[in-house]
Order: structure tokens, then C-alpha cells, then sequence
């Protein structure tokens, strides 16, 4: 999966930075796209992730839906940095500014990346494990309040920032030489997150069952 | 190729862009993979001589 993720990437990178032709705006600016919405885009799925394992943790106590949960994480926290210093790339030609405060768009971009820091410092600072859960999960499941209000920040309120360019119900605002590299690379952004995530829940699982049989033997057996 | 380069005078913004973005994507992969391995390896350990360093195994 990791494989196949850096393939879609390395093609969708190609495919936006040499093949795709420049925008009647933006110039080749715009390429910033490429890396932008995928990172933007895995930021928010990581974050349903690690909220949606939170739930299933604190209701059913699920002990693998927190180890997922505590996996995602960093994952989602790196995707967000990403997409907040692309965007700052692409806003200072484009708008002429790095940052704008006060902007909706931004600032609950922003605000995802104090939450799933907040996530891991405080699952970090909890010696008992299973309080260190429940806590950091409990933050997670309230923060989900701030996923619609990322989605829809363009609408509800002006802002700099562009409105969608793609779009599940209405035809894409793009032309098909200029969106193809663009689902490669969130399809590759995608398989890749999820490998590195699987790795991480993998390594957690292990430490959490560190006594049990099974973890024993996967230990013993080096895989 | 130079033109290319350019990135139509925006080379500035596009290029630390792509390098940022494989940047984290090298780190995200290599340090997932050291921390499987280093789970992996401390456990062993552990599982070899059981009497000590159990507690601080929380991280």
C-alpha cells in the first residue's frame, strides 16, 4: 500500500507539475493545487479517523479503535502543517499575504492543528494509559464540531480563500488535463496516510498487548 | 527545461512547496518505521528478561 501510494504520488507530481497546463489566472502558481488539496483534504479524513476511533473507544471501550485513534494522529497533525504552509505559499503571490487572521478558512485549519496537538499532548502526559485514551478521546469527539465548520467556512463566511474546485455533486470547476494529476495525488495522498497509519497502529497495538500471547509470538517471530 | 524551472516566474513558492511536501512525506514513512522497529526491538528485549524496564514502556 505504501508502494502504491508513492507511485500515485510520484505520477500525480509529474502529471501537475510538467503535463498539466498552466491556469488563465493563476499562471503556474496554481500548481501548488497538487500538494495542497490532498494534504488538506487526508487532514480532515485523518481527523474523522482518529475521532471516529475515539467514539468507538469511549462506547464500546474498544481497545484497537484507540490504537488506531493514537496512530492517526501525528499522520493527521503532519498532513495539517502541510496543507497550512502550502496554502501560505499559494496565498502570498496570489493574495499577497502569507496569513490572514481572522479569516474562516484559515483560522479552522488552524484550530485542527491545536486540536490534534492538543490530542497527542494530552494522550503524551497521562501516565495510565486507558485515562490517557478516554481524555485525548473525548477532546477528539468534540472537536469533530470543527470538520463542517472547515468545509463549509467558504460559504458561510467571505474569505480568501477559493471555494470548491471538485465536488461529489456538481460538475468540477477544472478542466481534465488539470484535475487528473489532482486525484492521482489524493488517491496516492490517501494509500499512503493509511499505510503510514497502519504501520504506527501496528507498533501500538503491539506495545498495548505487550503480554499477551499472541504479542509474544509476533515479537519472537520478528514480524 | 529552464522554463520549466521557472514555474512562470511563481518558482519561489511552487518549488519549496513540492520539496516541503516530500519532505514530510519521507519523514511520516521513515519515522513510522522506526517506531515499529523500535517497539518491536524493545520487546524483545523485554520478553527476553522480563524482570526489568516494564514500567517505562508507557510511551
Amino acid at each position: 500500500m505504501l508502494g502504491a501510494g508513492l507511485a500515485a504520488i510520484a505520477v500525480g507530481a509529474f502529471g501537475g507539475l510538467l503535463l498539466a497546463p498552466p491556469d488563465y489566472q493563476q499562471g503556474d502558481a496554481y500548481r501548488i493545487i497538487y500538494f495542497h488539496v490532498p494534504s488538506a483534504y487526508l487532514a480532515m479524513q485523518l481527523y474523522a479517523l482518529m475521532a471516529i476511533g475515539s467514539a468507538i473507544g469511549l462506547v464500546w471501550r474498544m481497545k484497537l479503535a484507540y490504537a488506531i485513534a493514537a496512530a492517526a494522529a501525528p499522520v493527521g497533525l503532519a498532513f495539517t502543517g502541510l496543507a497550512l504552509a502550502t496554502g501560505m505559499l499559494w496565498g502570498k503571490p496570489m493574495w499577497g499575504a502569507y496569513w490572514s487572521w481572522g479569516d474562516a478558512r484559515l483560522t479552522s485549519v488552524l484550530v485542527m492543528f491545536f486540536l490534534y496537538l492538543g490530542y497527542m499532548l494530552l494522550h503524551a502526559s497521562l501516565e495510565e494509559r486507558s485515562t490517557a485514551d478516554r481524555a485525548a478521546g473525548i477532546l477528539a469527539v468534540v472537536g469533530v464540531v470543527n470538520l463542517p465548520i472547515i468545509k463549509f467556512s467558504v460559504e458561510w463566511w467571505s474569505s480568501l480563500h477559493q471555494g470548491p474546485t471538485i465536488s461529489r455533486l456538481a460538475a468540477p470547476a477544472i478542466t481534465w488535463d488539470m484535475l487528473w494529476p489532482l486525484l492521482v495525488m489524493i488517491v496516492g495522498a490517501a494509500l499512503f496516510s493509511f499505510a503510514v497509519t497502519l504501520t504506527r497502529a501496528r507498533a501500538e497495538v503491539l506495545l498495548r498487548e505487550r503480554g499477551a500471547r499472541w504479542a509474544r509470538d509476533v515479537v519472537a517471530a520478528g514480524a | 527545461m529552464s522554463e520549466f524551472l521557472a514555474m512562470g516566474g511563481y518558482a519561489a513558492f511552487v518549488w519549496p512547496c513540492a520539496g516541503l511536501s516530500f519532505a514530510i512525506l519521507a519523514g511520516l514513512a521513515l519515522a513510522a518505521r522506526r517506531r515499529l522497529r523500535g517497539v518491536q526491538r524493545r520487546l524483545r528485549q523485554l520478553n527476553a528478561r522480563p524482570e526489568e524496564g516494564a514500567w517505562e514502556l508507557r510511551a
